[in-house]
């Protein structure tokens, strides 16, 4: 069934209130189970043996003292995971980084598994596992891997997107370049031009909880795997693939998901303990432990960005270029791409062109972090833009509002924009209090702006109606930032009930149609989507059995306000059956109303942000406070203004830690230098002040409330953000994220120096 | 298997006893031989708070205790906060703010709260900040979390008066 996705300025009656969510009381009392927090009779405890090296031959593994250890229920090596991926070199890529074969190719890559009856046992089993390696030399800096005297980690990777064909390998996995006009002649026309270039450092997505799971496998072929996941319809087909499983055969249960931030979207001990517990024939938990998470799951890529931004006497910018080096770990990505994509999205500059490496490096394989690629390319494009502003002696501000896109710019990654918002969410901050606000010595005010794209995507959603007229909605998108309270208001909405008489669950894979992940801000926009139709359609049966029990034509009933009405000449003195009493007289009417809905959603609104920022620097150490902090974003229709704020200030969080604090140190030997939360320091509350957020409602015209993803453009611009206002603070330019205290005194005393 | 020693404690008003190895921590020992998970693990060396308890009245992570250290000792975790099926006032307040999104760290920040109201009734804004400093959040940021605790502490010292 054809549904048309248009927005339609209508009145609600419950989308844009603040309601609670129907996981807080689980969620506050303990009872919510995690991944961590489900058990099976007989469950075995799994644990991985990972590469002390950075890169080396695995000449030989012997696990027979392994297997020989009381307790020890399975050992595997890859040989237990043989390759069934066929041609697809995507899933190839997984299953190695999910177990090496034949070379580790990075600090913490996977190399044996045990799986024993509880944790000391399996423990003492790791230790038995004899690995012989042959160390081979590695590259963890991006720069220093696109060295044509780099050690290459894939003699199979030859540069995609050049010609002709390179005839050697390297780490170059692929370039990418996109843009429009011609950016010789833009430069040509430019009074002032800005150069400069950036390195920004290895990040992790941070989520508390670490990747655990339950697997278990029956000889018959039949499975079940309850799992923190983002998209465990994604996950059943990835485990199915590589364990040679039928898809309809592997059961995935999503755990409450104890935050993901895109690091939940790739498969990482999942094959492992159902591959374990194939070889021991019982259920095996996996739980990673911190050092693990930060060793093996996906970062996101350290960059180096170089930016050149030409711009007339009064603003114009006639031209702009950037080149980005994007590390993916061990594994080809498409990083740079997406940073290509995202550099210049929120200007209106004719003449443009981007760059992009996609670069491989001894680190493991990186994976998506809330609006991948945009955070760096947004440091670097907003850190220039304030340069040439200073050099054009403009404010800031009035040279992105001079610049800025609008509906029918010709976007740099091909399409022409519809109705955006980031003019609007400029304006916002130019009339916002905090721009006037008087700033302290020591202080600087910083403005930045954020685009990321939101994705749509395969959805399928059922809505059942109970004979007391209350309603189940179960969905498959993982609810990571409150989208059953959302969905739940939008199903409340279209049915014409009260909120609380409907329940959204997250359904398990054998209970519903496919769904993709929820990643690139899709769940509420897409899953909402969803949700409509299937409300609609169960409007339709409603209306329905209403005509039937009234005895009249179909055409002559409507449903207003969770009533079916008779309409029709001649019905007037019917009076109206509410849901309530239609659902209770179902088995009587013709059985259970449900409506149901699968829909690839597509249309999905891009989101804008600008962001305002003070800080405060130490100038005797270099530390940088943040005094305040500001989010103005577009959300097309805030469903529930609590969460989309929540969005908001999560996501400038993760931006400040980005910007001041977190980075991944790798030693000289290739090792990662600081697994765990004392040594990669995310933000902690005294961190902080209150995160100030203003919300813009300019609707998407592709989705029937106006919706758009907000889950992600709020990290894009705190790196610039922070970087501007430590600019204004001291004067010094911050080229190198994060901008930590050493970095920055390091600077200030460059700049003395020099004085 | 290793050797277990029988521990016995006082978890949330109940005489609880386990037996758990040496080696194992407190944490561990909650969450697999009591049945709280409630309390949970982030990082497994006392950096994340989301296993935070209270301990003879002290605020701990429970990852850096032994479960042997628990003997004779009274413990108080997130499931022990709400009484006869109403919820204390903090967890009333986390779900009215919206100060939890994905909700792994809400016990430990539950735990923390309460110690800190409980030996100061009215914290400035500041000292909420430091009490917390010890629970990582990654959802939030912060901000809806103490605006929670200082609308409780506000409700809490309303309702003392009168």
């Amino acid at each position: 069934m054809a549904h048309d996705n248009s927005y339609v300025d209508k009145k609600f009656n419950i989308v844009g209130t603040r309601f609670n969510r129907p996981d807080g009381i689980d969620k506050v009392t303990g009872k919510a189970r995690y991944g961590a927090d489900a058990s099976a009779p007989g469950q075995l405890v799994g644990k991985v043996l990972r590469s002390p090296h950075a890169h080396a031959q695995i000449l030989k593994i012997n696990t027979s003292k392994a297997e020989k250890l009381q307790g020890v229920k399975s050992v595997i090596t890859f040989e237990d995971l043989p390759d069934l991926t066929g041609a697809d070199q995507g899933m190839a890529d997984i299953l190695e980084n999910c177990m090496a074969r034949g070379r580790a190719l990075y600090d913490g890559h996977a190399v044996a598994a045990v799986a024993a009856i509880d944790e000391q046992t399996a423990a003492k089993a790791l230790k038995l596992i004899e690995v012989k390696y042959k160390k081979l030399p590695h590259v963890t800096d991006v720069d220093e891997a696109m060295l044509p005297t780099a050690p290459v980690i894939h003699d199979r990777i030859f540069t995609r997107g050049v010609e002709p064909k390179p005839t050697k390998p390297s780490n170059i996995s692929s370039r990418t370049e996109m843009g429009n006009g011609d950016v010789d002649a833009g430069f040509a026309a430019a009074d002032v031009i800005i150069e400069h270039s950036f390195k920004t450092e290895q990040t992790h997505q941070g989520y508390i909880e670490p990747h655990a799971c339950l697997a278990s496998v029956n000889p018959d072929g039949t499975a079940e795997l309850w799992v923190t996941t983002q998209g465990h319809f994604v996950f059943r087909n990835v485990c199915a693939g590589l364990l040679g499983l039928d898809i309809a055969k592997l059961k995935v249960t999503s755990s409450e998901i104890g935050g993901g931030f895109g690091g939940k979207t790739h498969v990482w001990v999942e094959p492992v303990a159902l591959a374990l517990s194939r070889k021991a024939n019982r259920p095996v938990k996996m739980v990673m432990s911190r050092d693990e998470v930060f060793r093996a799951t996906g970062p996101t890529s350290s960059t180096s960005i170089d930016v050149k931004l030409g711009a007339k006497k009064n603003g114009e910018i006639t031209a702009a270029v950037a080149e980005l080096r994007y590390q993916g770990g061990a594994f080809p990505g498409n990083w740079a791409m997406l940073a290509c994509m995202t550099a210049f999205a929120c200007y209106d500059i004719k003449n443009n062109k981007s760059i992009g490496w996609d670069v491989l490096v001894n680190r493991p394989k990186v994976a998506a972090y809330r609006a991948p690629s945009a955070p760096m390319a947004a440091f670097a494009v907003e850190s220039a833009m304030d340069m040439l502003a200073k050099e054009l002696r403009m404010k800031a501000i009035d040279l992105r509002l001079k610049n800025v896109a609008r509906e029918g710019t010709l976007a740099p990654y091909g399409p022409t924009y519809g109705p955006i918002g980031i003019e609007d969410t400029l304006k916002a901050v130019k009339a916002h209090p905090h721009m006037r606000a008087k700033l302290k010595p020591n202080q600087g005010r910083g403005v930045a702006c954020g685009f990321w794209f939101n994705i749509g995507g395969q959805t399928s959603t059922d809505l059942n109606i109970g004979v007391d007229g209350t309603v189940n909605l179960a969905v498959g998108t993982v609810d990571v930032g409150g989208s059953r309270s959302s969905l739940a208001m939008i199903a409340a909405e279209e049915l014409g009930i009260d909120y609380e008489n409907v329940k959204a669950n997250i359904a398990d894979t054998t209970s519903l149609g496919h769904n993709d992940m929820t990643e690139g801000s899709r769940g509420t926009f897409s899953s909402g989507m969803a949700t409509i139709y299937a409300a609609r359609e169960a409007i339709e049966v409603l209306k329905q059995r209403a005509a039937k029990t009234w005895g009249i034509p179909l055409e002559d009933v409507s449903w207003e306000e969770g009533h079916a009405v008779a309409t029709g000449k001649g019905h007037g003195n019917l009076p109206k059956l509410s849901l309530r009493e239609i659902a209770a007289k179902s088995g009587r009417t013709g059985g259970p109303i449900a409506g149901h809905n699968e829909v690839t959603a597509d249309g999905a609104g891009m989101g804008f942000a600008s962001h305002i920022c003070d800080v405060e620097v130490d100038p005797e150490t270099g530390r940088s406070t943040i005094v305040r902090y500001t989010v103005v974003q577009d959300a097309g229709k805030a469903i529930n203004p609590d969460y989309v704020e929540g969005q908001f200030q999560g996501g400038a969080t993760q931006g400040i830690g980005w910007a001041l604090n977190e980075e991944y140190i790798y030693g000289d030997d290739g090792r990662l230098q600081n697994p765990g939360f004392l040594d990669y320091r995310i933000p902690v509350c005294s961190d902080l002040p209150f995160i100030d957020t203003q919300i813009l409602e300019i609707p998407n015209p592709n989705h029937p409330y106006g919706v758009r993803g907000v889950g992600e453009t709020s990290i894009v611009p705190p790196l610039a953000a922070v970087g501007n206002a430590i600019a204004n603070a001291t004067g010094v330019r911050m080229g190198h994220a994060p901008m930590s205290p050493p970095r920055v005194l390091a600077a200030l005393d460059a700049l003395d120096n020099a004085g | 298997m290793s050797k277990s020693t029988l521990v016995s404690t006082t978890v949330n008003g109940d005489a609880v006893e386990f037996a758990c190895p040496t080696d194992e921590s407190l944490m561990t020992a909650l969450r697999d031989r009591v049945g709280l998970t409630g309390v949970k693990e982030g990082c497994g060396t006392g950096d994340c708070g989301a296993c935070s308890i209270s301990l003879d009245g002290r605020l701990v992570c429970s990852c850096i205790v032994l479960g042997v250290e628990a003997e004779g000792r009274t413990i108080e975790t997130v499931e022990g906060l709400s009484q006869n099926g109403v919820l204390h006032p903090l967890q009333q307040s986390f779900i009215d703010h919206a100060a939890l999104q994905c909700g792994i760290c809400t016990p430990g920040f539950l735990i923390a709260a309460k110690a800190l109201l409980d030996r100061n009734p009215n914290p400035n804004e500041s000292e909420i900040r430091y009490a917390l400093a010890g629970n990582l959040c990654r959802c939030t940021g912060y901000d809806k979390i103490v605006r929670a605790v200082q609308a409780t502490a506000k409700d809490m010292r309303k309702k003392g008066r009168s």
